[in-house]
């Protein structure tokens, strides 16, 4: 995919923001000293009225959003992954889940491709957080197009909403324009003798997986899961009852994420043997995303080796 | 305040102490001693102080109150009840399965209520966001909070305080109530958080001391917190206080903290109660 254009998914989410915020007066921008990274200083350079720094403190960020949603705000809380599902946990537990309050949550900077910076700020533990909380909407786009149009649509919905976005750039593939759906799933490609279920950044790896296994003479279907919860159980299904075996690919530890809410899925309504990429219940390490990535096994030459050896 | 305003407002402290009595004896749990050292303050935000309205319980341009000490929610709901969101009969079905009165406040079940609590130190955050975002709508409304002298430790209390200081919050009023108490003993010796004063003044709020028992003082001290409107600095009222107020065997006892009291207890401090206002009607 090397000519094919890369962006990373903060930087639509960036962009996102701005382009609702030209429309919206309602929507504000809080941030924790971080909208260089989390490119909230794109919404902060157009309706810098309306952004609002918190400083180097999450969980006052994360609640203080919650009490201008009160006011008739919709507020978008943005920090790094690690801080936001994993500091402020509890602040988004008590005091935006349990209310059930219409925050949405933009954390930038998920799993193993933050590279440089090491597994202190590596967060591979947000799904499986923000999934065991009641009513909290999680998602997690595949490329530019899908992030901006999760934006928006989580500005739409009405209740909590955590979405996460990645640090590299990664493979545009989605057509400008498609329709993006909150609890949907999508068919990227069909196939019936493996299921690839793939959330966030994996998905362009799970289609270049397929190709590799295409060669080898195996059919996988590739789905694209940006949204974790609530799972779009249908598509999960009807991919067990049409391929027998699923694979999932998260960059996320195979423990609490997509893999674990698939299976729970599947072990009670249609066991099917399945088999989870992600990270190993270990933490990341420095290095560059590339490398990372290729290094702990979230990418398409393992997927295709992984799912190849499952199908056989 | 006239003397017969201030013998009203003492009469309805009574009956919001009575109501935390009722409430927390009915749950068989429940935390009484910080709700009645705050029974005078409680009275006196519903009943004097904040344009709120039983009948519009949502209305948008209410003032705000948020119980940052969540579990105190039985004198909270005791005054909700005397103004009127809901039925008094029903404080005593606090903490049953099935009843609206949550153990901590929800705002989703319980009418008059702005913020779920419970959580120490999040409250406040709240309150600074709800004043924050009533700047950023100018929506013309004031924003209360109360906490206690324990939650103090939580460091989010400072992240929240620094933030109203930073953004001018001037529609913001923080209520300490330092009964000097908390589950484990004396916050002295607990976790000693004094001198609270200084340390509020540091961030940049104007700060007043008061007796929180005492209603003119009470008064004042909003008056000075009406005055600080466009001044940029958020207030923070410090009341001394006496945790388990007007119930003898439990005033000053930390062990009434988060204790119901039985049934002779009950009865006992009910007495007392009546008694109470019995001396200030004659």
């Amino acid at each position: 995919m090397t000519d094919v254009k890369k962006i990373a998914t903060r930087e639509s989410y960036g962009n996102a923001l701005k382009e609702l915020g030209d429309e919206h007066e309602d929507l504000v921008v809080l941030d924790a000293d971080l909208a260089g990274a989390t490119k909230t200083g794109i919404f902060k350079a157009a309706h810098p009225d309306r952004f609002v720094d918190c400083g180097i403190a999450e969980a006052n960020m994360i609640v203080a959003a919650a009490g201008m949603s009160t006011m008739g705000l919709v507020p978008f809380a943005s920090t790094f992954a690690m801080f936001a599902a994993g500091r402020a946990f509890e602040q988004v537990r008590n005091s935006i889940g349990y209310p059930h309050l219409n925050v949405k949550i933009g954390a930038t900077h998920g799993g193993i491709s933050v590279g440089e910076d090491g597994a202190s700020h590596q967060c591979c533990e947000d799904f499986g957080l923000m999934r065991t909380i009641p009513g909290m909407t999680v998602m997690c786009p595949a490329d530019d197009v899908e992030a901006r149009a999760m934006v928006k649509a989580a500005y739409e919905m009405e209740g909590p909403v955590y979405m996460r976005f990645g640090r590299a750039a990664t493979p545009v593939f989605h057509e400008e324009g498609f329709n993006f759906q909150i609890g949907k799933g999508e068919v990227l490609r069909d196939g019936t003798d493996v299921a690839i279920i793939a959330t966030g950044i994996m998905v362009p790896e799970a289609l270049d997986a397929a190709e590799e296994l295409a060669a080898k003479g195996i059919n996988a279907r590739v789905i694209n899961m940006a949204t974790i919860k609530p799972l779009d159980e249908e598509i999960v299904l009807a991919a067990a009852r049409d391929c027998g075996r699923v694979v999932t690919v998260e960059e996320h530890n195979i423990i609490g994420g997509l893999g674990e809410a698939v299976a729970g899925v599947l072990s009670e309504k249609l066991p099917t043997p399945v088999k989870r990429i992600g990270v190993n219940d270990e933490f990341g390490h420095s290095g560059p995303a590339a490398e990372l990535l290729e290094q702990f096994g979230l990418c398409a030459a393992n997927i295709a080796k992984v799912t190849a050896e499952f199908c056989a | 305040m006239t003397p017969e305003e201030k013998k009203e407002l003492q009469l309805a402290a009574i009956e919001v102490r009575e109501g935390i009595l009722t409430s927390t004896h009915g749950a068989k749990s429940g935390h009484p001693g910080g709700s009645l050292s705050a029974a005078e303050m409680f009275t006196y935000l519903y009943l004097k102080e904040m344009n709120v309205d039983p009948a519009n319980p949502r209305d948008e341009h209410r003032d705000r109150f948020v119980l940052s000490k969540g579990h105190t929610a039985p004198g909270l709901y005791s005054a909700l009840a005397l103004r009127g969101f809901f039925p008094k009969e029903d404080l005593a079905t606090l903490r049953h399965v099935g009843s609206y009165l949550q153990g901590h406040p929800n705002m989703n079940t319980v009418p008059g209520v702005d913020m779920s609590t419970g959580s120490l130190g999040q409250g406040i955050s709240a309150a600074a966001g709800m004043a924050k975002g009533a700047k950023l709508t100018n929506n013309d409304v004031r924003v209360y909070t109360l906490l206690g002298d324990g939650e103090i430790a939580e460091g989010q209390v400072w992240e929240a305080t620094m933030f109203a200081a930073h953004y001018k919050l001037d529609n913001l009023c923080l209520i300490v109530d330092v009964n000097g108490l908390q589950i484990d003993g004396r916050t002295a010796d607990v976790m000693n958080s004094e001198p609270l004063d200084s340390k509020f003044e540091a961030f940049g709020c104007d700060v007043v001391k008061i007796a929180g028992d005492d209603f003119g003082q009470i008064e004042s001290a909003f008056a000075r917190f009406h005055e600080n409107k466009g001044t940029g600095r958020p207030t923070v009222i410090i009341m001394a206080t006496t945790k388990g107020k007007g119930v003898s065997y439990m005033e000053d006892q930390a062990g009434w903290h988060g204790k119901a009291p039985n049934d002779d207890e009950y009865k006992q401090g009910m007495a007392e109660l009546a008694e109470a206002r019995a001396q200030l009607e004659a």
